[in-house]
């Protein structure tokens, strides 16, 4: 069999499964998975960059998609009242103090000669500059926050359309992700997974912990949307009437609709940049990174630049995890410092990667699709299971209270031993690098 | 008068804290060392492991009250530890065997066993919240502390308080304890020698008749019984939560590369600059400067350089300094 036939026998299997779990549990869970499996493709697939093409190793993927959500919320929110004027030039004036405070630590570790002198230089600015960030900024922050805490209490965004937000999100992630990659690139494979860990908690405390910016955890709700709200449609008697067509149920076809209309928009978004993604990997570019990838010692004799690649295709593959995180924002409508948890955002897209095929863009989209699917209905599944295994038992035994309780545990599980058994008998993936 | 009582703040606050987190994190750096030092990848799981041995522990601490068994004055929990780390041996020596060895065998590249710890890291959180749940579980019992803060003032007259915690002393002592025996049998016993020696140089290490599948053994049965000890240490003096523990992954890989990885002495070393930095730096200080200063110049704000939720910040950014200044770390860790 082709690898074409192959790749299509696949997605048409996963079409199927698509297609069986709406029959099975209606189409709003499935339209649902198609959904976040589509923004989840999209993660996969700036993975797949930065480790199938290039072989780093990223696990600070949660990082670049709470940046890419918290773009969503500040291109499409409209600006709080007064929050600009209570604070909002103090709050910029001190991030530029803090910038160039670390500019000057940079420049002054790069200039002075080697030696005592440097070091001193190097503290000084460093712990200056950090008191006078601090003193410009904290009383700006308190004077933003204190404006009707209840409702705004931050700067607000621009007021601009939430679809803008999606490059937005990407080019701020990329923007972090090139001040990363400048410290921590070059460092060991396994020195830099740490590092990037590290700054996704770091990114994901800055959110929770900058009210000014992000509301923290008391969250940012009624983003913006680029599709029909659902009481609109239930109001629109032409929609009415040609859900009657179809012989449904106004509110489902509402429901449905919305869904859908995400979906096309997602999908559309997932194909420009898979298609970007694949003209990438089959051009000289494409080549020159795997042969980095497979021999840098080799690939440096010839004259490639390594560590500028390697800066490259970091920042490229984080803008994608970006751009997929605003997306993700979008599709919930609110900003939620609180739901970004490691596990989900940042490992589960490596389980994606690597069953659907590490190197191979279209597996990195099946991967997340089937991965996804099964992220969502691991929890039923085994309900299932413990239903079976202790329908001997009373309901309220305690073995089968537990059990049913525990059953929310699965996935961990599961994804676990998925992730071991194709790492052990298909360290390729379900569609092999070409 | 007001300097004592600035020096009793600082202890109580600061010190003392950053000592007992100190020693938690200096167990779990000692862990990720030796797996560094002996199966030479960054294990993943450790946060994990300690999670399985804390809930092993206190299983085993709830069978031992319910059948009437304490300690009196110590937590329960010291009697169930080394139950939990024969179970956590078990697990991971099983682990070993169906899931390390296969790529042991082939030579696989460090960075493919990171991704295996990866996925034994679901496998074992998911295993932890299957048996115990997600909640936050309190399992110290017996005497809260040893001098609380009240007793403390009547006792020197002064107007601030040192509580000392029982679990402080544990957590001290036993860190103690831990390390000096895994010195002890590092430098030596036989066993630990080989240990050194494989770690310093495989091929030579096998051409001297040194068994590594046996080396391996002892390596994970080691590890199993400092992440038990750090994690079940770390649950009583705060509490059993396993999303934290998969969280603690953060500041213990910082203190073992920042000692450098591979190096014991590094790794407690390390665990101690990481605490103590993050205790410092995310305390308000206004109590402590309100004591030492004239009253005219006593501090409004609360001083805090910053606020608690950058706590990983801190390690963080130690381990980039760290990195990018002295990649080997203080002492000098393996580099390949």
């Amino acid at each position: 069999m082709t690898a074409t036939a192959k790749s299509a026998l696949m997605f048409a299997s996963m079409a199927v499964l698509i297609i069986a779990t709406g029959q099975l549990y209606g189409w709003n869970l499935a339209l649902t998975i198609v959904n976040m499996g589509l923004t989840s493709a999209i993660m996969a697939l700036g993975v797949n960059l930065q480790w199938g093409y290039a072989g780093l190793f990223n696990i600070g993927i949660m990082g670049f998609v709470a940046l890419g959500g918290l773009a969503g919320g500040l291109v499409s929110l409209p600006p709080a009242p007064g929050g600009w004027a209570a604070g909002g030039w103090g709050i910029v004036l001190g991030l530029t103090l803090g910038a160039l405070t670390i500019v000057a630590a940079v420049l002054a570790h790069g200039r002075l000669p080697k030696g005592r002198l440097r070091t001193v230089a190097v503290v000084v600015i460093l712990i200056g500059g950090f008191f006078l960030y601090r003193a410009v900024l904290d009383p700006a922050t308190v004077a933003v926050e204190a404006v009707t805490p209840a409702s705004t209490g931050y700067l607000g965004g621009l007021g601009l359309p939430i679809l803008l937000a999606w490059p937005v999100g990407g080019l701020l992630a990329a923007a972090a992700a090139w001040l990363i990659g400048k410290t921590a690139l070059g460092l060991r494979a396994d020195y830099l997974a740490i590092a990037t860990l590290g700054i996704a908690e770091i990114v994901i405390a800055v959110l929770k912990a900058e009210d000014w910016l992000s509301r923290g955890v008391k969250n940012v709700i009624g983003i913006d949307r680029p599709v029909p709200y659902e009481v609109d449609l239930q109001a629109d008697p032409g929609f009415i009437e040609r859900a009657a067509a179809l012989g449904l149920d106004p509110v489902l076809a509402s429901t449905l609709y919305v869904k859908l209309a995400y979906g096309v928009l997602f999908a559309l978004v997932l194909a420009m940049l898979l298609w970007l993604a694949q003209r990438a990997l089959y051009s000289p570019w494409g080549r020159m990174m795997r042969a980095i990838r497979d021999n840098e010692v080799a690939a440096e004799a010839m004259g490639k630049d390594v560590t500028r690649r390697h800066l490259q295709i970091f920042v490229l593959g984080s803008a994608l995890c970006g751009i997929a995180g605003a997306m993700m924002t979008t599709l919930d409508g609110q900003l939620t410092p609180g739901q970004y948890q490691p596990l989900r955002y940042t490992f589960l897209i490596w389980v994606m990667v690597i069953v659907g095929g590490s190197g191979n863009n279209l597996g990195s989209v099946l991967g997340a699709m089937l991965i996804w699917w099964l992220w969502v209905m691991v929890e039923p599944m085994g309900l299932a299971i413990v239903a079976l295994l202790t329908a001997g038992l009373p309901p309220e035994s305690w073995l089968a209270e537990h059990l049913s309780d525990a059953a929310a545990h699965f996935r961990l599980l599961t994804m676990g031993v998925i992730l071991l058994l194709v790492l052990r008998f298909s360290p390729r993936g379900l569609l092999p690098e070409r | 008068m007001d300097v004592l009582n600035a020096i009793v703040v600082l202890l109580n606050f600061v010190f003392v804290p950053a000592l007992t987190y100190g020693a938690q994190l200096a167990l779990g750096a000692l862990g990720v060392t030796l797996i560094y030092a002996i199966l030479r990848f960054s294990n993943f799981a450790h946060g994990d492991t300690m999670a399985f041995g804390t809930t092993m522990a206190i299983l085993f601490t709830w069978g031992l009250q319910a059948l009437g068994i304490t300690l009196g004055p110590l937590p329960t929990a010291l009697l169930a530890l080394p139950l939990a780390i024969a179970a956590t041996a078990l697990l991971l020596l099983a682990t070993d065997r169906a899931v390390y060895r296969f790529y042991r065998v082939q030579k696989a590249k460090p960075i493919i066993l990171v991704m295996v710890s990866v996925g034994v890291m679901f496998v074992m959180n998911g295993i932890v919240r299957f048996i115990i749940g997600v909640d936050d579980i309190e399992f110290g019992d017996g005497a809260r502390f040893l001098i609380d803060a009240r007793t403390f003032r009547e006792l020197t007259g002064l107007d601030e308080g040192l509580a000392i915690r029982t679990t402080t002393i544990i957590t001290l002592v036993t860190a103690f304890v831990a390390m000096a025996a895994l010195f002890w049998f590092l430098n030596r016993t036989r066993t630990g020698k080989s240990m050194r020696a494989f770690s310093d140089n495989e091929d030579l290490a096998l051409l001297s008749g040194i068994n590594p599948e046996r080396v391996v053994a002892i390596t994970w049965i080691l590890v199993a019984a400092l992440a038990t000890t750090a994690g079940v240490l770390y649950g009583l003096d705060k509490s059993f939560k396993a999303f934290t523990y998969f969280q603690l992954l953060l500041p213990i890989f910082a203190a073992a590369i920042v000692g450098g990885l591979g190096s014991p002495q590094g790794a407690i070393a390390g665990g101690f600059v990481i605490a103590f930095s993050e205790v410092t730096v995310t305390y308000a200080w206004k109590k402590v400067i309100t004591y030492v200063v004239p009253e005219s110049l006593a501090p409004d704000s609360l001083m805090q350089l910053l606020t608690t939720e950058y706590k990983f910040a801190v390690s963080f950014a130690i381990l980039i300094i760290v990195l990018l200044f002295r990649p080997t770390g203080i002492f000098k860790g393996q580099t390949a």
